[in-house]
């Protein structure tokens, strides 16, 4: 096994508060990775550090062997990283295609002249870029919404668009940030099949921030506690949720 | 009710999508080639007009409608753009040339102001061109040596294939040569990894971040391509104008610039054509409707503005998708005929609004 993504001693203070702090861990390739916590515990806040949205204030983020603590947002994308939002900041007066097609943005490779003249070559990668977003397409079932406008798409709908538009990406490591808040049972069972399709059939190492326990438990490797900014425990689904420490965070003694 | 069977991805990614458009457009072009033929001098004059005002309604678009960057400025660039022109052709550089390096030094201008304005969206971005295009208006009048101040600057005429061309219709071919490339080529960035960026910037910044697409270089580019365009037609509004004189880049244009996109339908190049016809046009119609109308009411100065300000509120109430908006649906009526229910484009309320607002 080697190792996908390598936090080390990564913090963030935002004024006084610690949001993050002295948090160590290490991905394998191909493993799904959770990341638990009660609220403000900072499980978002270290995607966007990873994502690279917010600096650290110390520590190193190593993405396959390359530091990448000090690169800017938009390069992210670049080195193999997409993610999804809890909120979903999906490009709402766009249809879904184009949403998905935005997707492959890190991969342009032409240059803003070529593209006025609408050259060959700008053909061709706008029809590569439009058959491996059909393939996410098809993955997904997206079909029925494909010329769709994103605002008037119901919000089961849209998350799947968001993952979508991350899968386009062609990633090798996926953030997903709480993919199952607000999706029905069906949907989340759906999910929960989508993300070990994502790492058993794409080979996407997958990290996730998550309430829902019982997804947690069926799709996850390995999982993280977070606690104020601290990690409390790793291990398996199932050590990490009897551990004492996590119990009590969600519970209280 | 037309349906599109797609059975390569080829059809995504050409400009027309079907026979039907294909046919409608040959139409239209026709139309506009022989137009000067069958109208009247005053009336190719005027669509003249209608052209430049949709060459800077496209470069306006493509900041406002697209990239979601709003400007009270772009006075300043038609202004550029304009006395650029003439003061190239003045120095005796032949005519397209000085009217691309016209448009080249409003895209330059353009650049300079979306570097430090790059942190501002929204209303402050807006009082910021503003104030840019004061600064602009300002400099126009005093520097002198180059515009001639309020002595005004006379216009030398255009001069191709050793000919002197001074007539209406000389203009009007120009102008429409010049809108039919800045459309090709606009659409052509709208249907690549550029215009998308627009369109993801426009929406999210924090998503379109993360996907890869650099805000810094895009916003940049977005005010550089449309300060250019903008000044592109500003080249051939000093045409149309023949005499320059600062006060007539003030804030009132800015006003109209941005008030043509929004009538005409925001994040469409439709939208743009469709409001530049209206705001070229609208001054006409309200001329012959005065010889209509009872004394009292024709003979009241602040006619105009009174029907230009009454025309936009009513458009952001009944239709924010502007008359492009409103030709689609028009479209659809007729395409469903006689299933259209009133319903169809009622927006649902979503309760689970997504993303901050």
């Amino acid at each position: 096994m080697t190792t996908m993504i390598e936090v080390e001693g990564l913090s963030v203070a935002f004024g006084g508060v610690r949001a993050v702090d002295q948090v160590s861990f290490g991905v394998e390739k191909g493993e799904i990775f959770s990341i638990i916590g009660p609220n403000g515990a900072g499980k978002t806040t270290v995607f966007n550090l990873i994502s690279r949205l917010y600096d650290a204030t110390a520590g190193r983020i190593v993405f396959e062997g390359r530091d990448i603590s000090r690169l800017s947002a938009d390069r992210i994308a670049a080195a193999g990283i997409a993610r999804t939002f809890q909120n979903i900041e999906l490009f709402e007066n766009a249809s879904v295609l184009k949403n998905l097609l935005l997707g492959r943005h890190a991969h342009r490779r032409t240059s803003v002249f070529s593209e006025l003249l609408f050259l060959p070559k700008v053909r061709r990668q706008e029809i590569e870029n439009r058959s491996i977003v059909e393939d996410v397409i098809d993955f997904l079932d997206l079909a029925h919404h494909r010329d769709a406008r994103v605002a008037g798409l119901p919000y089961g709908v849209r998350k799947v668009v968001e993952l979508g538009r991350a899968l386009a990406a062609t990633p090798r490591l996926l953030l997903l940030d709480e993919p199952s808040s607000g999706l029905n049972p069906e949907e989340t069972e759906d999910l929960s099949f989508w993300i070990r399709d994502i790492r058993d059939d794409l080979g996407i190492t997958v990290m996730m921030v998550e309430h829902d326990m019982g997804l947690v438990g069926r799709v996850s490797d390995r999982v993280l506690a977070l606690n104020e900014g601290k990690v409390l425990a790793v291990g398996t689904p199932s050590a990490v949720q009897s551990n004492p420490a996590v119990v009590e965070a969600y519970l209280g003694s | 009710m037309r349906f599109l069977f797609k059975t390569n991805y080829e059809q995504d990614v050409r400009l027309f999508q079907h026979g039907g458009q294909v046919f409608w457009y040959a139409v239209l072009a026709v139309l506009v080639l022989v137009a000067p033929l069958v109208l009247s001098d005053y009336l190719v004059g005027e669509a003249a007009f209608v052209f430049i005002l949709a060459i800077a309604g496209v470069g306006l678009m493509l900041l406002t409608g697209y990239t979601g960057l709003v400007s009270l400025g772009h006075a300043a660039f038609l202004g550029i753009g304009a006395y650029g022109e003439a003061y190239l052709l003045s120095k005796g550089v032949p005519f397209p040339i000085s009217m691309l390096l016209a448009a080249l030094i409003a895209g330059a201008t353009g650049f300079l102001i979306g570097l430090p304005t790059l942190r501002l969206s929204g209303v402050y971005l807006a009082i910021a061109t503003f104030g840019f295009a004061l600064i602009v208006s300002e400099i126009l009048a005093k520097w002198e040596s180059v515009t001639r101040g309020f002595n005004g600057f006379r216009v030398p005429r255009i001069v191709m294939f050793g000919e002197t061309l001074r007539q209406d219709w000389h203009l009007y071919y120009i102008s429409l040569a010049v809108l039919v490339v800045v459309i090709l080529g606009v659409l052509n960035l709208l249907r690549s990894p550029t215009g998308r960026a627009f369109i993801a910037i426009r929406d999210s910044e924090v998503a379109a971040q993360s996907l890869g697409v650099n805000l810094t270089v895009y916003k940049t580019l977005a005010f550089a391509l449309s300060a250019a365009i903008t000044g592109l037609a500003g080249a051939l509004y000093a045409h149309k104008l023949n005499f320059l004189s600062p006060d007539g880049f003030n804030i009132i244009l800015s006003i109209q610039l941005l008030l043509m996109i929004v009538v005409g339908g925001l994040g469409s190049l439709h939208g743009a054509v469709f409001g530049a016809l209206f705001v070229g046009a609208l001054p006409s119609v309200i001329g012959i409707l005065r010889g209509e109308l009872p004394r009292v009411i024709a003979e009241q100065p602040g006619l105009e503005p009174l029907i230009f300000g009454l025309i936009l509120v009513l458009t952001i109430i009944f239709e924010p998708y502007g008359i492009y908006g409103r030709w689609l649906k028009l479209k659809l009526y007729f395409q469903l005929f006689p299933l259209y229910r009133r319903a169809t484009f009622r927006r649902t309320k979503a309760f689970l609004k997504s993303g901050r607002r």
